[in-house]
């Protein structure tokens, strides 16, 4: 058997371990430190499973708000993906334009995202496109920066050498500062990705209206005090920020693993 | 006349540094140039001006620029890459065809003892196997003009003796005009015809040495009394030029 498929007890054993943990603590507060009366503040983990997962109905609709909820934020990562890259590719080209475009790259970031939603939905309505529009606003800014990052941190010497050989622009941006900057991209994707995914719930949660995602469920659960569906959205919802965040590092691997990295020195 | 032709080159950094002052010397093909002198003199500045890469603030430069081989201080290998294809990459930028590209590949890492080596990427190669590789893609060329950025300063004393052997071996090959930028003076008296002193900044000339080995040369001239002697003349020079 190969080294890389054995199973490898150490990789294994503390998440494992940490899993079991946050389970006993949870089984604590439920059952221990809450009284019956104020157990629905808290509903013990095998509740959750039978009334969220295990029940079809239940089950269904929170997949169909997960469907739902996915596709924004998969519009909304790729449009901040293509804007995003297309802003840094060019500010990367001069230096007067990284600075008229970058300071507005930083208002956008910092625009709380909860002040800007209600804006939205009064602007351009409730539909399917103003939420995508969310999850560019709060997704754009990772891909701005890694990317910038990335495309100014091909090595001095390199760009010395294709100077030399009269490189064209457009050759060392394909040659060189593209392939030097895919490491920090990748950064970049794995933190907008979740970032997407949280503005397709925020945007959801808000408007409260139109095709029910994660958000209007959580916020038709919390309403209802319905604890047991509530939480089950609530792992449902970081379930498929983790599966993105996890899709980007199997994809940076693939694609830079092979070169990415620490050499071997002299 | 030579391959390479400094006349009276001068140069001021925006910032008011002054790095050289006054630099005439020629370099013609089949002649094996090196610079040494202490650090921050301008021995590096002098060889982006070579390259076109600085402009110089006064005095010209007089040389063919498409036909310079430029090796760096540090390998400056794209990590993307194998060594394969980073040796591939000057005839890629000048449009060489495919076939003809790997031709001239296979060759230059053949001569710089790579071969082995080229699906490998450079993180999983060591320091001296790194500026081979370098070495190799500046190969390609066939350059008439070879400039070194002090290329063997990061790597460890007997690694450094190897590649100062493996490039003298090209430079017997080849027969390009070197010039050659080091601090350590056995390196220079190793390789070279002609080694320049050069003063603390603003760099200038202080003093020529004529190297008395002819080539092909063999390493045991390292153990050569007039080695010695020279190497001690030069190290006298550059005494006074830090001073």
């Amino acid at each position: 058997m190969s080294k890389k498929a054995r199973f490898d007890v150490r990789l294994v054993v503390p998440p494992v371990a940490t899993g079991a943990l946050i389970l006993g603590i949870w089984y604590f507060v439920s059952y221990v430190i809450l009284d019956p009366k104020r157990r629905f503040l808290l509903r013990p983990p095998h509740e959750v499973w039978s009334v969220g997962f295990a029940n079809g109905d239940n089950f269904s609709e929170m997949m169909e708000g997960l469907l739902a909820t996915s596709k924004t934020a998969f519009w909304g990562l790729l449009t901040a993906i293509l804007l995003g890259f297309l802003l840094a590719v060019i500010m990367s080209q001069a230096k007067f334009v990284e600075r008229a475009i970058f300071p507005y790259a930083v208002v956008l970031q910092a625009i709380p995202i909860l002040a800007i939603v209600p804006l939205i939905g009064f602007w351009f309505g409730y539909g399917f496109m103003p939420r995508v529009f969310i999850c560019v606003i709060i997704a754009l800014f990772p891909i701005i920066v890694n990317t910038l990052f990335g495309l100014l941190s091909a090595e001095q010497g390199l760009h010395d050498l294709l100077t030399l050989h009269n490189t064209n622009r457009v050759t060392r941006l394909r040659k060189l500062m593209f392939p030097a900057a895919l490491p920090a991209v990748f950064a970049g994707l794995r933190i907008s990705a979740g970032l997407s995914v949280i503005g397709a719930i925020v945007g959801d949660f808000y408007f409260g209206q139109g095709e029910v995602g994660i958000g209007q469920l959580l916020k038709r659960y919390a309403a209802r005090l319905d604890g047991e569906q509530l939480l089950a959205a609530v792992i449902v919802s970081s379930g498929l920020g983790v599966l993105v965040f996890t899709f980007f590092g199997w994809l940076a691997n693939r694609v830079v693993g092979k070169w990415a990295g620490e050499s071997r020195g002299a | 006349m030579a391959t390479l032709t400094f006349s009276n080159i001068s140069m001021r950094f925006p910032d008011g540094t002054e790095a050289l002052s006054d630099v005439s010397f020629g370099v013609s093909r089949g002649e094996f140039v090196t610079i040494v002198g202490p650090s921050g003199c301008g021995k590096s500045t002098l060889l982006k001006i070579a390259a076109g890469l600085l402009d110089a603030t006064a005095g010209s430069v007089d040389v063919d620029r498409n036909g310079i081989g430029y090796v760096f201080q540090d390998a400056t290998l794209m990590p993307w890459r194998t060594v394969r294809r980073n040796v591939e990459l000057l005839a890629e930028l000048h449009g060489v065809d495919k076939d003809e590209r790997q031709r001239l590949a296979s060759e230059a890492i053949d001569l710089v003892g790579l071969s082995g080596f080229e699906n490998h990427y450079p993180k999983s190669l060591s320091g001296g196997m790194k500026m081979r590789a370098s070495l190799a893609r500046t190969l390609t060329m066939k350059p008439p003009v070879f400039l070194f950025d002090e290329p063997f300063g990061a790597v460890d004393e007997i690694t450094r003796e190897r590649l100062n052997e493996e490039t003298l071996r090209l430079f017997e090959a080849e027969k390009f005009a070197g010039l050659f930028i080091t601090h350590s003076i056995s390196e220079a008296v190793f390789l070279s015809t002609k080694v320049y002193v050069m003063s603390a900044r603003p760099g200038r000339l202080v003093a020529s040495f004529d190297v008395p080995f002819g080539y092909p040369r063999s390493p045991e001239i390292r153990f050569d009394p007039r080695f010695a002697e020279l190497s001690g003349e030069i190290s006298h020079a550059l005494r006074g030029a830090h001073s």
